[in-house]
């Protein structure tokens, strides 16, 4: 059961951040990655609530699978985010490799415990 | 370009019957197939990722080793995969969608890893939360310049030892 959860939330997840990419790609010229700082920064916040959530007992373990493991594991990155740095670094951008990197890892530290918070308020 | 036409003319898809005066199809149409390619790659990787940490479980408080290796990993082969597929040689349309946006966008992940920090930084160990979250980010960066670098460098040797072979016969 678990990994039918995991497998349903991801299989949303990954379409998703795909769409959104390319959504917020298509609405700026500039090479920068903004799309996916956008889903991963996104997912971030919603595994922080989904976390903190189930960790306060708000929700139970299965929402864990279904949007945690599954759906934002699916909807964030690591390799993307890796690739594009270095695609950066590669094309000369390397001030806009190392912004991609500072930018990733701090909003998406600060969305997680954004993310906490909010659960904290909703389920204290 | 005369070469892309005569590839978008075999694409099974589109109306061979009218290649030159068809107008561009319309954005939501040709999507479809690569959502799918990508819900389904996205399935199998998210899957591959869950079965890592079930067979190697971290204890709370300690260094998500489990995370940090499907992380290292999936760049590396994203590095590959992204070189054979946009540099190397002509792959279907779908391949890239599958392997790289699906399969490694979904075994990889960064809110498991930005969770896992936190949650290092609430059991009261600061000091290994940032290592953590440095070591992926360095491992990272450089596990996908080093498969970048080295398919590279295969494919150019393989390229040139083929021509050798074409030029010998």
């Amino acid at each position: 059961m678990s990994w039918v959860l995991v497998v349903a939330g991801a299989m949303v997840g990954a379409p998703l951040r795909y769409l959104t990419d390319r959504a917020v790609q298509s609405r700026h010229g500039s090479v920068f990655p903004w799309g996916t700082v956008t889903v991963n920064v996104a997912g971030c916040l919603l595994l922080g609530v989904v976390t903190g959530a189930v960790t306060a007992g708000g929700a139970p373990e299965p929402v864990r699978l279904l949007l945690g493991t599954g759906l934002c594991g699916a909807l964030t990155t690591y390799s993307t985010f890796s690739f594009e740095t270095l695609r950066l670094a590669e094309t000369g951008a390397r001030l806009l490799a190392a912004a991609n990197v500072a930018l990733s890892v701090v909003a998406g530290l600060g969305a997680v415990v954004l993310g906490t918070v909010l659960a904290n308020t909703l389920w204290p | 370009m005369t070469g892309d036409r005569i590839q978008e003319s075999v694409d099974p898809d589109l109306d061979v019957t009218d290649v030159t005066t068809a107008p561009p199809r319309p954005r939501a149409a040709g999507q479809l197939p690569i959502v799918v390619a990508v819900s389904l790659g996205g399935g199998l990787g998210a899957a591959a990722r869950y079965g890592v940490t079930l067979a190697w479980p971290t204890t709370a408080g300690s260094f998500p080793w489990a995370i940090w290796s499907v992380n290292v990993a999936g760049c590396a082969l994203l590095g590959v995969v992204l070189v054979l597929v946009t540099e190397v040689r002509d792959a279907h349309r779908l391949l890239r969608p599958f392997l790289g946006t699906g399969v490694l966008g979904g075994f990889t992940t960064f809110s498991t890893y930005a969770v896992d920090a936190q949650a290092l930084v609430q059991a009261g160990r600061p000091g290994l939360a940032l290592t953590s979250a440095a070591a992926t980010l360095v491992a990272a960066l450089a596990s996908v310049w080093l498969a970048v670098t080295a398919t590279r460098a295969v494919s150019r040797r393989v390229r040139g030892s083929r021509r050798q072979g074409e030029a010998g016969a």
